[in-house]
């Protein structure tokens, strides 16, 4: 059955590992992948623990989904204590992964201690075996993903991986599989490193059980079909990410320049360039939206380039941000983060951010081992990127992230950090949507677009419409606003979003496939049906959403436990204060206003039954059945 | 009609559904090992084939079995397996130079693409066509469109070229 699948717990200090069921009554609590690995964080990490130390603890899971007839049931995820933020770490990635891990038997492993010299681990049908890994430490995320299919001779091996950021334990490094499946947020990469884990191969034969195959079959078609008729479906799969750009740059929604502008001028760097360079797209296991292109740079100094992606986000770190106006950069710059396993969001704000302060004076060519910090000094940018990695000169202060980083430079460049909770933000500019402000500033792994975004909020849907979606599963009528400016109904949509997504990194499923960035697509009521055919499993809309809600919950009890405040959940000054300059006039001159985001905030801990501090009420703990947490049960 | 499941594999995103639909199909689970067709994927390279049985007309399958159990079904247009006369010997695994037969090690026989009985699953879940089937007198015309295609766009370029001049 997909529920039969095992957890591991594995100790790299004394190389030790036992495997166990994971019990019918955990998954009906937590379902499976990032939920459940939140349970597991919260369980096996001491408060206060080094996050780069032994004592921080890895989990990497499949969702509950994973493998079966769920549309795109490909994400892995992975959680620990962050490098970054201090508070939870957590992110998940596409690719091919997660479905190995559940033919080789698992579905969560938890990973401790700290291996002696560099290893890997090799998971097959049910066996787990330490390995050495000296001769691919050091080497980029690519090629010690073919080594190590080649030293355990079989191709179909599917590894995840740190390429040198992890290794130097970068506090962003990423951890990779294929040329650009990143879990990229919060450092997991970095915990690899620190535990000298280079990798994880998979490889497995089971049978994973489909409950009702007949009907998931056709329930399966029925949804693929309807997703795939979505507009949102043949422009993601035509352009991938890329086509937010057109949109939000033309509106004056984007982040330039670190924080100086909200639209790019003379940027060419929308998604049509990539036409002269796409080999075609690809998708993950099972995904029909296959939003990735395979591009390949043809002449010039960075001829013989092959790479995937690039994403939005990669078009904001090394384009508008850093000022480079030139598609290539964003091609090269993407194919570097990837192969030396680096956020690419941190990276490119980092960078941004030392732009600024070289601009400020606060940097100077001392500091930069004169490194001409200029905007769109492109080969300035590709150059610190490697920097970073490796991580030298003034990288290597950056590889710390913003508030360390921060205090290592002084003066006042903590003024000029566009980050919440020590996370870098989004190359996008929240001053004009306070739904979008409150998601990044609440977010529980630190500023945040996918953790609780309403980004539907952008396209002025109809009041029935979102009356429709936010009016469920659990009962609200309270107002909502089509207006994106507006202040009015945003928390019910930022914590509908937050259960949402919550939910489907649970299952495993990619987010591309439920509201996020299109209205019409996937939510708890899809949910319930897939779960039921491809697991068996009964779970109501509603049921789904009290899973997620002690999840996400569970996750808020993990940072307050290692020190979270309510000052936590804030924005930069610069939000409140610098009205945003050019752009839309719905757009332009917009700042958020300190008293009614606060409002915002009050209502957002009400409607979670979290107190005036953000801290869960002793009712809401009962209520959810956290009052006994950590309950070591797993 | 005679009808033939195509592979473009220019199509092809690699994205194993279905492989996954095959398996659940026959066998009501997932395990791409039991799965008729199989995408064999160059990761690094970005470079996607998805590889069944060509349902061959000298079917070397068809000529190392030693019990007949494989045979022709001319109203499909497939090689079909007879179970009940199969021995289980792995001859015809031998045989295909596609890797066409495979052998399921659960119930420990050997597996083909049956064509779904004439309603290919693989290809109602391939959504970015890249598997299609199709009647067989035509499929030579489906590919000269294709080819066709992209040579206008050539020719379009190049009488570009020549206006330009
Ligand atoms: S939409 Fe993109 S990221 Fe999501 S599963 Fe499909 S290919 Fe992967
Ligand atoms: S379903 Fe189609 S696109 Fe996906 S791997 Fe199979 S042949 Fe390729
Ligand atoms: S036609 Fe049917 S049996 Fe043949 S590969 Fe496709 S799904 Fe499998």
């Amino acid at each position: 059955m997909a529920l039969n699948r095992k957890i591991a717990y594995i100790d790299l200090t004394t190389g030790e590992f036992k495997t166990a069921p994971i019990p019918i009554e955990m998954r009906e609590l937590y379902l499976g992948g990032r939920g459940l690995d939140m349970y597991l964080l919260y369980n096996h990490i001491e408060p206060g623990v080094d996050p780069l130390g032994p004592d921080n603890v890895l989990t990497v899971s499949a969702g509950l989904l994973g493998a079966t007839l769920a549309s795109a049931s490909t994400r892995t995820h992975i959680g620990a204590k962050s490098p970054l933020t201090g508070f939870i770490g957590s992110s998940n990635m596409g690719g091919y992964f997660a479905p190995e891990l559940r033919w080789a038997g698992f579905d969560h492993l938890v990973i401790k201690g700290k291996a002696e010299s560099p290893s890997y681990l090799w998971i097959h049908n049910g066996e787990i075996e330490i390995r050495d890994a000296s001769d691919v430490w050091g080497e980029n995320v690519f090629d010690t993903q073919e080594l190590i299919r080649q030293e355990l001779g079989d191709p179909e091996v599917k590894v995840l991986c740190i390429g040198i950021a992890g290794e130097n334990m970068v506090r962003y490094a990423n951890v990779m599989t294929g040329m650009k499946d990143a879990a990229g947020r919060s450092g997991m990469g970095a915990v690899m490193g620190s535990k000298n884990l280079k990798a994880i191969a998979v490889r497995g034969t089971m049978d994973l059980e489909i409950r009702f195959p007949e009907q998931a079959l056709e329930y399966n078609q029925s949804l693929i079909e309807h997703i795939s008729s979505t507009k949102f479906a043949k422009i993601m799969q035509k352009w991938g990410t890329m086509f937010i750009y057109g949109v939000t740059n033309t509106t004056g929604l984007v982040r330039v320049r670190n924080f100086q502008l909200n639209q790019q001028v003379g940027g060419n760097i929308e998604c049509e360039h990539i036409e002269k360079y796409a080999l075609g797209t690809e998708g993950c296991y099972g995904c029909i939206i296959h939003c990735r292109h395979k591009y390949q740079i043809r002449e010039g100094p960075h001829a013989g380039i092959y790479g995937q992606g690039p994403e939005y986000t990669s078009q904001g770190a090394f384009g508008m941000e850093v000022g480079c106006n030139e598609f290539e950069t964003v091609l090269v710059a993407n194919h570097l983060v990837n192969k030396y396993g680096l956020d690419t969001l941190e990276t490119g704000s980092m960078i941004a951010w030392a732009m600024e302060l070289y601009e400020k004076g606060i940097l100077t060519d001392e500091d930069t081992g004169n490194l001409k910090l200029e905007w769109g000094n492109d080969e300035v940018v590709l150059e610190m990127i490697k920097l970073i990695a490796e991580r030298k000169g003034l990288g290597d202060i950056l590889a710390e992230g913003p508030l360390r980083a921060a205090k290592k430079i002084g003066k006042d460049s903590i003024k000029y950090l566009i980050h919440v909770k020590g996370m870098s933000n989004l190359h996008s500019d929240e001053r004009p949507t306070p739904s979008l402000a409150l998601g990044i500033a609440t977010g529980s792994r630190g500023s945040d677009h996918l953790r609780s975004r309403p980004a539907i909020d952008l396209y002025h849907l109809p009041q029935e419409l979102l009356r429709k979606i936010y009016g469920g599963p659990k009962p609200y009528d309270g107002p909502l606003s089509s207006d994106y400016t507006s202040y009015e109904g945003k928390p019910r949509m930022v914590l509908w979003q937050e259960m949402m997504y919550e939910a489907i990194d649970s299952v495993g499923v990619c987010k591309f496939h439920s509201i996020f960035l299109s209205p019409n697509l996937i939510a708890f009521e899809e949910l319930s049906k897939l779960i039921y055919y491809n697991t068996g499993l009964e779970f109501t809309p509603e049921e789904i959403w009290d899973i997620a809600d002690r999840a996400y919950t569970i996750e808020r009890l993990f940072n307050i436990r290692e020190g979270l405040t309510r000052e936590h959940d804030w924005l930069v000054d610069r939000y409140f204060d610098e009205p945003t300059p050019v752009g839309l006039p719905i757009v332009r001159n917009k700042s958020i206003d300190r008293e009614k985001f606060k409002q915002m905030i009050d209502e957002y801990y009400e409607m979670h039954g979290w107190d005036e501090n953000g801290v869960p009420r002793p009712e809401t703990l009962e209520k959810l059945g956290l009052d006994a947490e950590p309950s070591h049960k797993l | 009609m005679e009808m033939i499941l195509v592979v473009d594999h220019e199509k092809c995103t690699g994205c194993r559904a279905c492989e996954m639909v095959c398996s659940v199909k026959h066998t009501g689970v997932n395990n791409p090992t039991r799965s008729r067709i199989n995408v064999i994927k160059w990761p690094m390279e970005g470079f996607d084939l998805p590889m069944l049985c060509q349902q061959c007309e000298e079917a070397p399958c068809i000529a190392v079995c030693p019990k007949d159990a494989l045979s022709q079904d001319l109203v499909l247009g497939r090689v079909t397996l007879n179970y009940d006369l199969c021995i289980g010997c792995k001859m015809c695994v031998t045989a295909c130079p596609f890797g066409g037969m495979g052998i399921d090690t659960v119930v420990q026989r050997v597996i083909k693409c049956d064509l779904c009985d004439g309603d290919p699953t693989c290809v109602r879940f391939c959504d970015p066509g890249a598997l299609q089937y199709v009647p067989a007198s035509t499929v030579n015309l489906m590919k000269k469109r294709d080819a066709g295609w992209k040579f206008s766009e050539l020719m379009k370029k190049s009488s570009l070229i020549s206006s330009n001049e």
